[in-house]
């Protein structure tokens, strides 16, 4: 981020929560030069003498890290119309992300370091919030030869992954967990057995033998899954596993801890709000891979995102030209868009009813994972650069698509009241956004 | 009052027992018109309906064809080779352009499921599911009661077995959810890689046995088992699932009374259904298609306003369709 105008920034009066300190409680916050110069009470007295602040009145709002999303489709190269990188990082700045990680299902697949340094430099010129590239586990995702992890690590590439695309091989996924301790970077693998999901649009259970919509057993995912965490344990490499979505998984990952295997996971907001209920009237805006599963699962995972089974919330936001979902559902592409939406779904599903508190929430939106991928961020530590996230945590709102910063349209809660809304967001110290 | 189907028919699911009745007992008097040396009545004068047919069909095609020929609409068919759709046109565009043309029905046939839905909720005109994906088949479902209350003389406390593939029939469920609606007691049977594995929870009972199904039943609605699916890994071969699972005369016999013996076709004769039962003296085969036009003509009468008590008087001609049509948007 550009330090083009360094500005003194005062967040006055604010719950700030920040589990990365244990902090809770209410405060200022004096930034200078983007970076979190004070906290507390002292705040006032190291105003003195600056006559370029800027006061932010944070009264009723919550101050907190900014937000880090580890899962995410920008589109850019390759399906501009769709998102680009600048209007993705500006919806990720709109729904309180200060930094994003793009996964690398672009076209061409971000498999080398030229793609990753591209991604790179359109994201410097979005002046939104930060976008870290994820570089593929496999040549042009084609899960046959590994991905070149060192020279895309040195472009800046945080993590490995051939999210959207299964890692078929066995072999492949070993080499790749043994390969990536080298530059120490997690292995992000989306869990779906292939020949299981194979034609599959949405759970398999009595919706879709209702529907009579081929379905996905939640076994495709848990197969994947102890296959992950088994190889993570002969090889001590870093796997982390997207958006799960069944109990069995929860359970399969509680195993894997249970033995200190390095696996760490995530869950995505529709996953822990909504079931394969939403399906029903054939709503392609309710198709995603993995698919919404049941009430059970959902439970599961809330308990697992409170218990830390599961580490962090990420939203594998994934828009779509609205005329690729505009059709038959089982020819509709998969996926959702969440930047804009993940606060409230959060907030309404797991903090009103009483799952989770706000701090928790924020640990598992900002500092797990700024933790689990070793990025900047996750912290209002004095010092550190000012990544700061400022909501209202009582506002409720009714989503309304069109007003989105993202290109996307394709959500599920369309037309829904949530709780919880984005003030501002900062970046190294600069307002991104405002409501 | 009178129930109404509203706007459109595309399951039988959301259907009450007492739609399903009024499609029924409505398909009563058209039957009669069939019979006829001039089989048309001037019920649809001046409709315009469209067979959209993006799967290859003969029976529920022709059968709808003549429903509506016997009821004077003015029809059109399309099917998807040699159209737009095999330019890449989407569904929507395809909808767009038909309506364009004003017309008033559409009977529509796809592989996806809820494919008739998806056109029904984007166009003003009737729609009339003739088949989508695995989902659901009113029509067959409809003609499948028909045929079994025109043997029992009621459908309420029949016991009826389907008998096949019913993970990918959309016979199937529409018969399912139909029979359950009318009172009827219905089971599956079939082997357990083609039926869905949350069978239990649509609260149908299984028979793991053919012997058991025929054992229990009244009447076995026998599924058409598609070729394709040994290819596909989900049973080893058509001649062990003959052995298996075929209605034969022999295990036919073995029960202790007549079974009413359905099939949806086309038959693949030796398969899931020997010949001399599907020839046999308790096969209703044929009549299932000769109701099928009958109903589809109630279906198409009620759909485009026409009043059940109205019904005998339709097949005389007297009723007019325009008037008709209004009378539907205020109920």
């Amino acid at each position: 981020m550009s330090n083009a105008s360094p500005k003194t920034l005062l967040l006055r009066g604010g719950r700030i929560i920040d589990p990365s300190q244990s902090l809770d409680g209410v405060s200022d916050i004096l930034i200078a030069d983007g970076k979190i110069e004070t906290i507390g009470d002292r705040v006032r007295g190291d105003i003195g003498g600056r006559d370029d602040i800027e006061t932010i009145d944070c009264g009723g709002l919550v101050v907190s890290p900014g937000f880090v999303d580890v899962h995410c489709h920008l589109r850019e190269p390759g399906r501009e119309e769709v998102e680009t990188i600048a209007t993705g990082a500006c919806a990720a700045a709109a729904g309180g992300f200060t930094a994003v990680c793009a996964m690398p299902n672009t076209d061409p697949v971000t498999d080398n370091q030229a793609a990753v340094g591209f991604i790179i430099r359109q994201a410097s010129r979005a002046r939104a919030a930060r976008v870290y590239p994820i570089g593929a586990i496999s040549v042009g995702q084609k899960g046959q030869s590994l991905a070149e992890f060192g020279e895309m690590v040195a472009a800046g590439a945080v993590a490995v992954s051939d999210d959207g695309k299964p890692v078929a091989s066995a072999h492949l996924m070993r080499t790749a967990l043994e390969y990536a301790r080298t530059f120490g970077i997690p292995v992000a693998d989306h869990c779906e057995e292939p020949t299981l999901a194979a034609g599959g649009a949405m759970n398999e259970g009595v919706v879709s033998a209702r529907l009579g919509l081929k379905g996905i057993p939640s076994e495709a995912e848990e197969i994947m899954a102890i296959r992950d965490i088994l190889l993570a344990r002969r090889t001590q490499g870093h796997i982390h596993l997207c958006h799960l979505s069944t109990r069995g998984s929860v359970e399969l990952i509680r195993w894997g801890k249970e033995r200190s295997i390095n696996v760490t996971a995530e869950v995505c907001p529709h996953h822990i709000s909504l079931t394969e209920a939403a399906v029903e009237n054939y709503d392609t805006n309710a198709k995603m891979n993995p698919p919404l599963r049941t009430a059970d699962d959902v439970a599961a995972l809330q308990d697992a995102v409170r218990d830390g089974t599961i580490d962090l919330i990420a939203t594998d936001h994934a828009p779509h030209h609205y005329d690729e979902k505009e059709r038959e559902f089982a020819d509709a592409p998969n996926g959702i868009i969440g930047l804009e939406t993940a606060l409230a779904v959060n907030i309404t599903w797991l903090v009103e009813s009483g799952i989770i508190g706000l701090p928790l929430l924020i640990e598992r939106m900002s500092c797990s994972p700024a933790r689990v991928f070793r990025l900047p961020g996750g912290t209002l530590r004095r010092g550190s650069a000012a990544d700061v996230t400022i909501f209202d945590p009582k506002a409720s709102w009714v989503v309304d698509a069109s007003r989105f910063r993202s290109k996307g349209r394709n959500t599920p809660y369309a037309g829904q009241t949530l709780t919880g809304r984005t003030k501002y967001t900062l970046v190294d110290g600069e307002v991104v956004y405002r409501t | 009052m009178t129930p109404s189907l509203g706007k459109d028919l595309l399951a039988l699911e959301p259907l009450s027992g007492e739609q399903i009745k009024l499609i029924l007992d409505t398909a009563e008097p058209f039957k009669e018109i069939s019979e006829r040396a001039i089989k048309k009545v001037p019920t649809l004068r001046g409709a315009t309906i469209v067979n959209l047919f993006f799967e290859a069909s003969t029976r529920t095609r022709v059968s709808f064809e003549f429903a509506e020929k016997r009821l004077s609409a003015d029809t059109v068919n399309v099917g998807s080779a040699g159209s737009s759709v095999t330019k890449g046109e989407t569904l929507v565009d395809t909808a767009r352009n038909l309506e364009a043309m004003r017309i008033d029905m559409v009977v529509i046939r796809h592989g996806a499921s809820g494919a008739a839905k998806f056109l029904a909720e984007r166009i003003e005109s009737n729609v009339i599911n003739a088949g989508d994906g695995t989902h659901e088949h009113p029509t067959q479902g409809l003609l499948d009661l028909l045929t079994l209350r025109d043997h029992f003389g009621k459908l309420a406390g029949v016991k009826v077995c389907i008998v096949g593939d019913v993970l990918h029939s959309r016979v199937a469920r529409s018969n399912i959810w139909g029979l359950k609606r009318m009172g009827a007691e219905v089971a599956v049977c079939g082997p357990r890689s083609l039926l869905p594995s949350a069978i239990g929870e649509l609260g149908v009972p299984v028979f793991t046995r053919v012997e058991e199904a025929i054992e229990w039943a009244d009447a076995l609605n026998v599924l058409r088992l598609q070729l394709e699916r040994m290819t596909a890994g989900y049973i080893p071969s058509l001649r062990e699932y003959n052995r298996v699972f075929g209605i034969s005369r022999e295990r036919l016999d073995r029960a202790q009374r007549d079974i009413l013996i359905l099939h949806p076709g086309p038959m693949n004769r030796g398969v899931e259904i020997d010949s001399d039962v599907a020839d046999g003296p308790f096969s209703v085969i044929l009549e299932q298609v000769t109701n099928g036009v009958a109903v589809r003509m109630a279906v198409l009468y009620l759909l485009t306003g026409g009043r059940p008590e109205l019904a005998e008087a339709a097949k005389g001609g007297k009723r007019e369709i325009g008037s008709g049509r209004r009378e539907a948007d205020h109920e």
